[in-house]
């Protein structure tokens, strides 16, 4: 986890969805093909939200987890 | 923090090639939640890399109006219509409980301290993602509506034609 090399973090604690999908689609376009992002956000919904938008998009999901009441999770650009 | 490993079929899926889907959106209704609902769909749809196209009809257009627009409408009985029902996206109605716009102003003072984004803002997000916003021509000539009474970046208008070749040609079409 901690030799990751994340090019752009994102923080998306306390957010409503769709707002941390919304972000994430943002930060991700800045990013070059294979780059990989963090996103970190208090939504729930966001567990299952970015399995699917990983799904959809082509994106890889590389981590995803939670502690303290945080999901994390780390995208690599297609 | 915990790593959670991923399904094999997830994993499978969000490393392979993806077929581009298609969401199309029939906006007919101008109140406030079934709009909200819309852009945040469209939103999201394009976020996943979707083809977004919405089809806005009928009341539809209270949320494509600029917000400055007061009273568009060539004749008295179009601008009366405008006079019912305030056109622009910030001042859509709540379909029950809008007592005379309290009910709105309380669901946007919740949307605030939820973080949750207002319809305007979305709108934005959907046209930054490239979401494709068709207003339907028959609507317009009805409520006499001309493309200066609308907020920029939209399609050409179109008919139900192009409607159903849109909502065909769709994997997934909702009217809202």
């Amino acid at each position: 986890m901690g030799n990751l090399d994340i090019k752009v973090r994102v923080d998306a604690s306390g957010l409503s969805c769709p707002l941390p999908i919304l972000r994430a689609t943002q930060a991700i376009r800045t990013v070059a093909a294979g780059e990989l992002i963090e996103v970190v956000a208090t939504d729930p919904g966001s567990v299952k939200d970015f399995a699917a938008w990983a799904s959809s998009t082509g994106n890889a999901l590389v981590e995803s987890g939670s502690a303290d009441g945080k999901y994390r999770f780390v995208l690599r650009h297609k | 923090m915990t790593a959670v490993a991923m399904a094999p079929e997830v994993q499978a899926a969000s490393e392979g090639a993806v077929k581009t889907k298609k969401v199309c959106i029939i906006a007919y209704s101008g109140e406030l939640e079934p709009t909200w609902a819309s852009m945040i769909i469209a939103s999201t749809a394009a976020a996943m890399d979707m083809e977004v196209s919405i089809f806005v009809t009928f009341w539809g257009f209270g949320a494509l109006v600029k917000d400055s627009r007061r009273l568009p409408g060539k004749n008295l009985m179009q601008r009366m219509l405008s006079v019912m029902q305030r056109p622009g996206i910030s001042h859509r109605k709540l379909s029950k409980m809008n007592f005379m716009g309290m009910g709105p102003w309380m669901m946007f003072s919740l949307a605030k301290k939820y973080n949750v984004s207002k319809p305007k803002d979305l709108l934005g997000m959907c046209q930054e993602l490239g979401v494709r916003i068709y207003p339907c021509q028959m609507t317009m000539d009805l409520f006499g509506l001309s493309k200066e009474d609308l907020i920029d970046g939209l399609e050409e208008p179109v008919g139900a034609a192009t409607m159903l070749q849109l909502a065909t040609e769709a994997d997934s079409t909702l009217f809202i």
